[in-house]
């Protein structure tokens, strides 16, 4: 899933300070995961604010509204009666949502109170970890179930380089080498010998390097 | 064993001090507590296996918001007892008590009246 | 073997001579004239020299331009690439640039993480690796094509080599990634440096078993201890090294002033071991900062003088 943060209260605080009627919209999917940006989290920002701004002397009304997601027409669509009480809409959704919610509500002013930062996986509860860069063409039948492009800090794609310590990453001690886990995972499937293979230069136009990217599904669309 | 302690603790019962959510330490102060404690089992005899382990991580979560926000964060504290220590129960209140007193009310009392 | 490119290395080793090649590092500044002193000590010691590229991802003077000062001066200079800083286009882009100079050595790297160096805040490129590099650079000149396909006009004649560290880890593929990389063309591979000789024995057995000697030429990397202070340091604080206990011992049991002495002898009786190693075709001798040392090193290793010396410039 998408994996966001929190930002900092004091960043939070210094984009909100001018406006009086706040809300704050959370969202039920990715950053419900990550505890970043749920239910939960929009109740405890919005009463640490309410704090924050009654000890200084400063009215604001600060609402609460978690959505199911922000990234979905029908789902912003709910916010359609309410917006004009505010003044401004505090979204926790990832930088998609965010966005989404922006494009819609034209001349409601949105702030982001949360930092997103991949996609990535739960290891356990409060660890997440990156795995994919979403390059476009991928290549996990290639590297044993492994991506070289998110977890190698230099996306080789014939690695490793000679940095590699003890199976970890020569920028980060607890970082995992993602060519030794390949090399792995490689003598674990008995194929150890398409180590050898040579992967060639990638196309990097269907990353982000080729544009903002869109998936037209002609087949779906009525 | 009607041991005397401060009066002016309010007590909620909760089967587990893990039942105890982040939310609801932040909506006591805003509601004008002056402190907020939570009491539970010692570490590791927890009845539930780990919640007074999560009320800690929430009560420094909770802190760490309280002292970003200007509240304060030691308003807000976590002790552990077994249930048999009724003294030690008094002496939590009276010791979060007096340290209360000495930091003041909390500030968000004086701001409200004044709005 | 027949040699591919108008390359000195390249003649040293095809006549089966043992070559020898050394490192300089560029200065931070624009002023040449640091790089032009250290390749003058040494330049008839070496039938090339290497000279880094924005090594540990501190910015210097680039590689390309002191290889330019080192050729005007009549001393064969290696190209070090790193595919950290460019991407495809400016790496073909640079290669014909040393090409114009007739700088036909190059020596194809990834490079170290830009977290190591002036600029952590920075982006990194990677759009190719070291070993695609490779792949590149053969094209290039083999076939005389851009990566993108297009004819180029005057093909670089690239002598084209790759680095290999025998001690790194993951052990199980290094021999495996040797292979690679002389399969993607690497034509001379320079070794990080030795000081665990039956170790590198050993690894060059495995090389030579899978013929690798024969496809490409080995240059044993050597670098001489300073002190002991500087063995006991690149045993433990240096990945990819692996130093000998016996080795820091005798550093360490020899009295101060006479450490840098022993750190020479046991340089040079390196060379004499590695010497008869099937499968070793030279050595390249690092010796940064200490640069001085290199034409001792060379001559008690008895590498001096250097073959076919009258028909320089």
């Amino acid at each position: 899933m998408i994996v966001a943060q929190k930002k900092p209260i004091e960043e939070i605080i210094d984009e909100i300070k001018g406006f009086k009627r706040i809300l704050i919209a959370g969202c039920n999917e990715c950053v419900t995961v990550c505890e970043a940006g749920g239910k939960k989290e929009v109740q405890v920002l919005a009463s640490a604010l309410r704090m924050y701004f009654m000890n200084n002397g400063v009215e604001m009304t600060i609402d609460e509204i978690t959505l199911e997601r922000q990234c979905d027409h029908e789902y912003l669509e709910e916010l359609r009666d309410r917006i004009d009480q505010y003044d401004a809409v505090l979204s926790l959704a990832c930088g998609a949502g965010v966005q989404f919610l922006a494009e819609k509500y034209r001349t409601t002013p949105v702030f982001p109170g949360v930092n997103t930062s991949f996609i990535g996986v739960t290891e356990q509860r409060g660890i997440w970890s990156e795995r994919c860069q979403g390059c476009g063409q991928c290549i996990l039948g290639q590297t044993a179930g492994i991506c070289p492009i998110s977890r190698c800090a230099k996306r080789l794609l014939n690695g490793p380089c000679g940095g590699s310590t003890k199976g970890k990453c020569e920028i980060d001690k607890e970082l995992d080498c993602a060519w030794q886990l390949i090399i792995d995972r490689l003598k674990e499937l008995g194929r150890l010998e398409d180590y050898e293979k040579i992967i060639p230069v990638k196309d990097w136009s269907t990353e982000r390097a080729g544009g903002p990217r869109k998936i037209t599904r002609e087949d779906v669309i009525i | 064993m009607r041991i005397q302690y401060p009066g002016n603790i309010r007590i909620i019962r909760v089967p587990c001090t893990g039942k105890v959510d982040l939310i609801h330490i932040l909506r006591a102060f805003e509601k004008g507590a002056d402190g907020v404690y939570l009491v539970g089992c010692l570490e590791g005899d927890c009845r539930f296996d780990s919640g007074n382990l999560r009320a800690k991580a929430r009560v420094r979560q909770a802190a760490d918001i309280l002292e970003r926000i200007g509240i304060g964060g030691e308003r807000v504290r976590m002790f552990n007892l077994s249930s048999g220590e009724g003294p030690r129960f008094a002496e939590f209140a009276t010791e979060m008590t007096e340290a209360i007193r000495a930091l003041g009310p909390n500030p968000i009392k004086a701001a409200r009246k004044a709005a | 073997m027949k040699t591919k490119t108008s390359s000195r290395l390249e003649k040293v080793l095809s006549e089966g001579h043992l070559a020898v090649t050394s490192e300089c590092g560029p200065p931070r500044g624009s002023d040449p004239e640091a790089i032009l002193k250290k390749a003058e000590m040494i330049r008839d010691h070496v039938d090339a020299i290497n000279i880094t590229d924005n090594q540990t991802s501190v910015t210097r003077l680039c590689s390309l331009a002191a290889c330019i000062h080192l050729k005007k001066m009549g001393v064969e200079p290696v190209l070090q690439m790193v595919t950290r800083d460019r991407n495809r286009i400016a790496l073909q882009s640079d290669i014909l640039g040393a090409a114009s100079f007739d700088i036909n050595n190059i020596l194809c790297l990834s490079g170290d993480h830009q977290q190591f160096g002036d600029n952590p805040m920075g982006q990194n490129v990677f759009d190719l690796d070291s070993i695609q590099l490779i792949q590149m650079v053969r094209l290039m000149r083999d076939e005389g094509k851009f990566l993108g396909g297009d004819d180029i006009s005057r093909p670089p004649g690239m002598f084209t080599g790759a680095a290999a560290n025998p001690f790194a880890d993951p052990f199980e593929i290094r021999v495996p990634r040797l292979a690679k990389k002389i399969a993607a063309g690497a034509e001379f591979i320079q070794t990080q440096c030795i000081y665990n000789l039956d170790r590198f024995e050993e690894w060059m057995k495995q090389a030579c078993d899978r013929g690798l000697h024969e496809k490409a030429y080995i240059l044993a990397g050597l670098t001489p201890f300073k002190s002991a202070g500087m063995a006991k340091y690149m045993k433990n604080r240096v990945p990819g090294m692996d130093v000998p206990e016996e080795v820091v011992k005798r550093m360490g049991d020899t009295p101060k002033e006479k450490q840098p002495e022993e750190g020479i002898r046991i340089c040079i009786e390196s060379i004499q071991r590695l010497k008869e190693v099937k499968g070793v075709s030279g050595f390249h001798i690092m010796a940064i900062e200490w640069e001085e040392k290199v034409p001792e090193i060379v001559e008690q290793g008895g590498l001096y003088p250097r073959p076919g010396r009258e028909d320089k410039d």
